[in-house]
């Protein structure tokens, strides 16, 4: 009998297929298909591709896997999307800016929905990332929900994070992608041939020279960094003395390819960089700690759930709705296992 | 902790224009809890059985306005089972004369959704088909 990891690596698209589905529902099978692949891991390159929605992420991400399909690399490109908060259903419609990956079986295009996760990304989503990697995926592409300001977590997956903006999303560019411009290593301002372009080019690289003064030292190696940059020419790349990446500004029109190959030498050297300067050894370990973190966290949470019976927990909960028991109260009383906890004096005290 | 979900490719093979329906379907089965795969127009039968396989859906719904439906749904449905995949159950929508629908369920398609029918009857047949 031969199990699920080996169907896997032997190279079963379908078996593939299947086992992204235990790994998402978070199955036993699952579970120990993950164990048996994770020795396997550790190979992919891995691209997160993030910004608001309708920035034109599915479609850069379309091109960017014409572009590595011509290097001959496999890609696999998970797509997510959010899920309803109600109904916990989800359109997800990522592959329809990704026709021209079809019939193609150096491609693997999987979507998935959020499931109730907040951060950009699902929770399953690095499991997933995982089983393509095991599965020998060189390029592995993870596109993130239409993302705001806190939607970070791809920085902590990816090896390499692209931050796509577009022109036409407001003068108040610089306060609302703050919290997301900091986690680009490369930032990509599509639909270039859109009017407002050279204004959200402009703000962009403020934003940026305010993140980075050390900026500057470039100047001293020589014309790398001109005022401002024709299409095509992104900025530099990497500083010897300082061993810092700044992170470069590529203009992209996704929909007709412009720009796609200097988007991808952006992310080459930045591989370069990430081996060079040991951040590669630094970010996986990061990673890998994040999701030890994530396991660790729901293996507690589970282990709670069976220790705490459902009736415990209502208990309790009642008590909070009634204003009796505060929230980190209630914790308390449910982390030592008691139903009806001493009240506070101060509870107390207002309750008479 | 299990969190199985209803997954359901929608796609329109054929070339034909028109996703309103599709796009109402679409919505009503995400408003049901279901995780649709929207795949867009023009779609050819190896391009839905490839998203299919790869998505690894549970059911997929095919909008055929255009009338080809008894040359796309045996295509499909004969890619489907190269794939392996015999256990997805599939729905089509759209414009099929009467007549045909007997021809179309031997051929091993679930259900048959005609102008007018009601998003609430393809949400039950999904879930019990899919059961």
């Amino acid at each position: 009998m031969i199990s699920l990891a080996e169907t896997i690596l032997r190279g079963d698209r379908l078996a593939l297929a299947r086992l992204l589905t235990q790994v998402e529902n978070d199955t036993a099978d699952g579970r120990a298909a993950l164990d048996a692949l994770f020795p396997h891991t550790g190979k992919a390159y891995l691209i997160g591709v993030t910004g608001a929605p309708g920035t034109g992420k599915s479609s850069l991400v379309n091109q960017l896997a014409l572009h590595f399909r011509k290097q001959n690399q496999r890609v696999a490109i998970v797509a997510v999307d959010p899920s309803s908060p109600f109904t916990g259903g989800a359109v997800l419609g990522d592959r329809v800016r990704m026709k021209d990956l079809s019939g193609d079986q150096g491609v693997f295009i999987r979507s998935m929905a959020s499931r109730g996760s907040i951060g950009g990304l699902a929770r399953a989503t690095a499991n997933v990332v995982q089983v393509f990697d095991a599965a020998g995926y060189e390029i592995i592409m993870i596109e993130t929900v239409g993302a705001g300001q806190s939607e970070v977590d791809i920085a902590k997956l990816a090896h390499t994070t692209l931050v796509v903006e577009a022109p036409g999303l407001g003068d108040d560019i610089q306060a609302i992608k703050a919290g997301i411009l900091e986690i680009a290593d490369i930032i990509v301002v599509n639909k270039a041939d859109r009017p407002g372009i050279e204004n959200t080019e402009k703000a962009l690289k403020t934003m940026l020279e305010l993140a980075h003064p050390t900026q500057r030292v470039f100047m001293h190696h020589g014309a790398l960094t001109p005022a401002l940059l024709p299409m095509g020419e992104g900025k530099k790349v990497r500083d010897d003395e300082t061993n810092i990446w700044i992170p470069p500004l590529q203009r992209t029109i996704a929909t007709d390819g412009k720009g796609i190959d200097e988007l991808a030498q952006h992310i080459a050297k930045h591989g370069e960089y990430l081996r060079l300067s040991g951040d590669w050894a630094i970010r996986e370990r990061a990673r890998l700690e994040s999701e030890l973190d994530a396991a660790l966290q729901s293996a507690l949470m589970n282990q709670f759930r069976e220790r705490v019976s459902e009736d415990q927990y209502n208990k309790i909960m009642d008590q909070v709705f009634e204003r009796s028991l505060s929230p980190s109260e209630a914790v308390k009383a449910l982390m030592n296992g008691k139903t009806s906890p001493q009240p506070s004096p101060t509870r107390r005290g207002r309750k008479n | 902790m299990s969190d199985k979900k209803i997954r359901v490719l929608v796609a329109k093979p054929g070339l034909d224009g028109h996703d309103r329906g599709a796009k109402v379907v679409a919505r009503a089965l995400r408003d049901a809890g279901m995780e649709v795969i929207y795949t867009g127009l023009r779609q050819t039968p190896e391009m839905i059985a490839e998203a299919a396989l790869q998505e690894d859906v549970d059911v997929v719904g095919l909008s055929i306005l255009s009338g080809a439906h008894m040359a796309l749904a045996p295509r499909i449905m004969d890619l489907l089972k190269a794939n392996g995949q015999t256990n997805v159950k599939v729905f089509i929508g759209g414009i099929v004369p009467d007549e045909d629908i007997p021809r179309l369920m031997e051929m091993g398609i679930t259900g048959v959704y005609g102008p007018g029918a009601s998003t609430e009857d393809i949400v039950k047949d999904i879930k019990n088909a899919v059961k």
